[in-house]
């Protein structure tokens, strides 16, 4: 079954509803997206990224992640090649961040 | 007399829309002030950001921005500047141009967005290639020295076009 088909998505694949989420359906729209295995380094971005959201209601921005998070802005794109918010957004269940920093 | 179109100016197109997608930008930086250099920085780091290559070329005043010595001090332009939205007399005294730069700075560390130096810094890392344009840096006597470390060449026009091939390229 695709994540489309287990949990309500928008048209691009982020879940409607953060809480919907677990840590294989993350993996399942990883692999979907191009990334076939997700790493501890994988991992320590999109937790980051979620915990964030979930406790400010914001994802945060591509500084503030290569600042925050403990991966640095060169690894985060070795990582996350199409898009490192994006992706480990999309990957952790939240919604696409909308900033454009 | 008016004349009506017997057609429409642009012809939809047919193709399916995830086949009309941008996957590679060239960014040209031309001018120096702060206004004239933001607005390059900020699509390459979009375009970063949407998994899109970019690369940014830096030429006349815009080279400030990636000039060791001049990196940190760029300024709103408060001359000649009609967005601004008042009398350029008054642009022209003295400390107005830092003044305006310093609120602006303020308002843009709220939104997060960073510094110039910090902000090249970013671009670069995210992959984007930060090329000085050949002519100018001879114009201005320049060499590599005088760039910051993210520099990742001196490039002349034919090859900024041999590095956009197959993108699009924006002039700012």
């Amino acid at each position: 079954m695709t994540v489309a088909e287990q949990v309500r998505t928008d048209p691009e694949g982020f879940l409607l509803d953060p809480s919907d989420w677990t840590r294989d359906l993350g993996e399942q729209i990883a692999a979907e997206n191009g990334i076939s295995e997700l790493t501890d380094r994988h991992w320590q971005v999109i937790e980051f990224m979620r915990e964030r959201y979930l406790a400010t209601g914001n994802a945060p921005s591509i500084r503030s992640l290569g600042k925050e998070s403990g991966v640095p802005v060169k690894e985060l794109y070795q990582l996350f090649p199409k898009g490192p918010a994006k992706l480990a957004a999309k990957i952790g269940g939240i919604p696409k961040p909308r900033g454009c920093i | 007399m008016t004349t009506t179109l017997d057609r429409p100016l642009a012809q939809p197109e047919l193709e399916p829309p995830e086949a009309r997608t941008i996957d590679k930008v060239a960014i040209v930086v031309s001018k120096g002030s702060l206004e004239g250099i933001y607005p390059g920085l900020i699509m390459a780091n979009g375009a970063r950001m949407e998994g899109i290559e970019a690369e940014l070329f830096f030429t006349f005043f815009g080279l400030d921005a990636i000039r060791k010595d001049r990196q940190a001090k760029i300024k709103v332009a408060t001359v000649g500047n009609p967005g601004l939205h008042m009398p350029t007399l008054l642009g022209a005294l003295p400390g107005f141009s830092a003044v305006a730069t310093k609120m602006m700075a303020r308002q843009m560390a709220k939104l997060d967005i960073p510094p110039i130096p910090e902000f090249v810094e970013l671009v670069a890392d995210s992959g984007a290639g930060i090329y000085a344009c050949k002519a100018t840096v001879e114009m201005f006597g320049l060499t590599e020295a005088d760039f910051v470390p993210q520099l990742t060449g001196i490039a002349t026009v034919g090859e900024f076009y041999a590095l956009a091939a197959g993108g699009q390229i924006i002039f700012t």
